[in-house]
């Protein structure tokens, strides 16, 4: 439980992670692209993959994969589901 | 009094005022955002249900393969050579079979013309000029592009092409560009117009920009039957058995040339006059799907088969009246054609290429399909070609109008690297608004296609290699 409570970059996630979206730090055009895929806090975000060389990396939001720059990634602050444990 | 000036009081308050706003603002509609999902969520969980599981391991397990570190480029490159060389192989047959029957129609045409005593130069203009022009348009071009836009359609239906932006995002990152990009190059294989236009799917106009300007080193429709033509005749044809694969191989080369001039010009331009850092990149990669074949055929048929014909077609058809004239407008024992040809000559050998071939690509500046049609037709502007029916008459006229294999792949060349058609260039100016973008999108591509032929000609020559 612990580890809940820590605060993450979206960027620093390990593969297979689940996480919850607290903040989004981003800002223009960018931010509103990313609210309106429904990354808003409270989401529950799953990061499944990177490309062949390390970025982008593709996460799972709503039944829908979408792929993020690491640096946009970093921006966008989460915290760390222990195994099993759903809200929202 | 303050001692201040009002009005720099007045700025720092509108300052704070404005900081304040942003930060409340920010959370304030986050939380509205938050709010609207989170209704939608709660609605969604009433009134429906879903089978998830399945589908979502399905896509799991092709995406590991189609974007794993050792897999995923070669795929892609395996993915380009294949459709390339079923279209080569595809269209052979039908190729010879179109130009067997549109050019026995052209004899019978000429009969009905003589039949109902037309004066020759109506029999020149509508049947050698118009006619046989688009025949050769129709026997070269339809056939390629009735393989290739149903497989490439086929591919955009069945969710692949993101996954290419996916896997190649970090070299477009590198080059100061979008991943996108991958995408709108993509486009251009079917029209470059239809490419540029496709650049609107990238959010930051810097970044558009150098899609749109870059897009023509893709090589499209137009060009490929002839960038098919030259290698089967040339490369394919040289090494017998296995030329289809050849071919696919050689025409996967170029155009992987093709990106790489994309990247490098991307990078250039991100150095210089749009100057700037890449931006964000928000790519979905939607789930795959079984393409429907119906909707398939439909859509790649008559939105783009049938249209680029119509449009090469409408091109063609003056274009050839116009060849046929000026080939046979004499002034004083040189028709025009050879006239212009050769003024044009030096310039041409300098780069590898000759007049004719120079002025079939300056003619050809409407539209891409007619550059190797104009280009037979002024080497036999004597006004009687034989039947056209096989690669093989095809390479006797052009080896007995001096082309070797420098000649062809300096074709080949500047085929992929020179001026975009002029559909292209009203789309630039439709996409950007300025003349300027418009002007550079012709220039820098030129540039680069004169630079490359003359450099490799002067390498091959300096070598004594022909």
């Amino acid at each position: 439980m612990r580890d809940a409570e820590r605060i993450n970059s979206l960027s620093d996630l390990s593969l297979g992670s689940d996480c919850q979206i607290v903040s989004l730090e981003l800002s223009g055009l960018l931010r509103r692209r990313i609210l309106d895929l429904g990354i808003v806090p409270g989401t529950l975000i799953r990061c499944i993959r990177r490309g062949p060389s390390g970025d982008p990396t593709a996460y799972m939001v709503r039944g829908t994969l979408i792929a993020l720059r690491s640096e946009d990634a970093a921006q966008i602050f989460v915290r760390k589901l222990s195994n099993g444990e759903e809200c929202v | 009094m303050c001692a201040m000036s009002p009005s720099r009081v007045l700025s720092e308050v509108y300052g704070q005022a404005e900081c304040v706003r942003n930060s409340y603002l920010k959370s304030f509609s986050d939380q509205i955002v938050a709010d609207i999902y989170g209704n939608a969520e709660q609605i969604t969980k009433h009134v429906l249900s879903k089978k998830e599981s399945q589908r979502i391991s399905f896509d799991l397990t092709i995406d590991n393969l189609v974007t794993s570190k050792w897999f995923g480029y070669p795929l892609m490159i395996l993915l380009l050579v294949g459709v390339f060389w079923l279209t080569i192989e595809g269209a052979n047959f039908p190729s010879e079979l179109l130009a067997t029957v549109l050019f026995a129609f052209q004899d019978q045409l000429t009969l009905w013309f003589q039949w109902a005593g037309a004066p020759n130069w109506v029999h020149g203009v509508l049947v050698l000029g118009v006619y046989r022009t688009l025949a050769w348009v129709i026997a070269v071009m339809l056939p390629p592009m009735a393989i290739f836009f149903p497989l490439f359609t086929l591919l955009e239906d069945s969710g692949y092409l993101p996954r290419i932006a996916f896997n190649l995002d970090h070299i477009f990152k590198r080059a100061k560009a979008c991943g996108k990009q991958s995408l709108t190059m993509c486009m251009g294989f079917g029209c470059n117009a239809a490419g540029v236009t496709s650049c609107r799917i990238i959010d930051s106009p810097r970044e558009r920009l150098i899609a749109i300007l870059t897009n023509n080193f893709v090589p499209c429709n137009g060009r490929f039957p002839t960038l098919i033509a030259i290698t089967s005749i040339f490369i394919g044809g040289a090494i017998a058995s296995y030329s289809g694969l050849i071919n696919a191989l050689v025409i996967s080369t170029i155009i992987l040339l093709g990106v790489a001039v994309t990247l490098s010009v991307s990078w250039i331009l991100s150095m210089t006059i749009l100057k700037g850092e890449p931006s964000s990149l928000v790519l979905e990669l939607p789930s795959y799907r079984r393409p429907k074949i119906g909707a398939v055929i439909y859509r790649s048929m008559l939105d783009r088969t049938l249209f680029v014909l119509r449009r090469s077609i409408i091109v063609a058809a003056p274009a050839g009246a116009v060849i046929w004239i000026l080939a046979n407008v004499y002034i004083g024992d040189q028709n025009i054609l050879s006239a212009v040809a050769h003024i044009l000559n030096p310039f041409g050998q300098l780069i590898g290429l000759d007049g004719f071939i120079l002025m079939a690509f300056i003619l050809g500046l409407p539209a891409n399909e007619i550059v190797l049609p104009i280009l037979i037709m002024s080497y036999l502007s004597t006004g009687s070609l034989q039947d056209y029916s096989s690669l093989e008459e095809l390479r006797n006229v052009l080896v007995s109008n001096g082309w070797t294999w420098l000649t062809a792949i300096n074709v080949m060349l500047f085929s992929l690297l020179h001026w975009p058609c002029a559909t292209t260039l009203l789309t630039t100016y439709k996409e950007t608004g300025s003349k300027k973008w418009v002007f550079l999108s012709f220039l820098i591509p030129t540039l680069i296609g004169f630079t490359a032929c003359f450099i490799f000609t002067q390498v091959v020559q300096f070598f004594g290699l022909v």
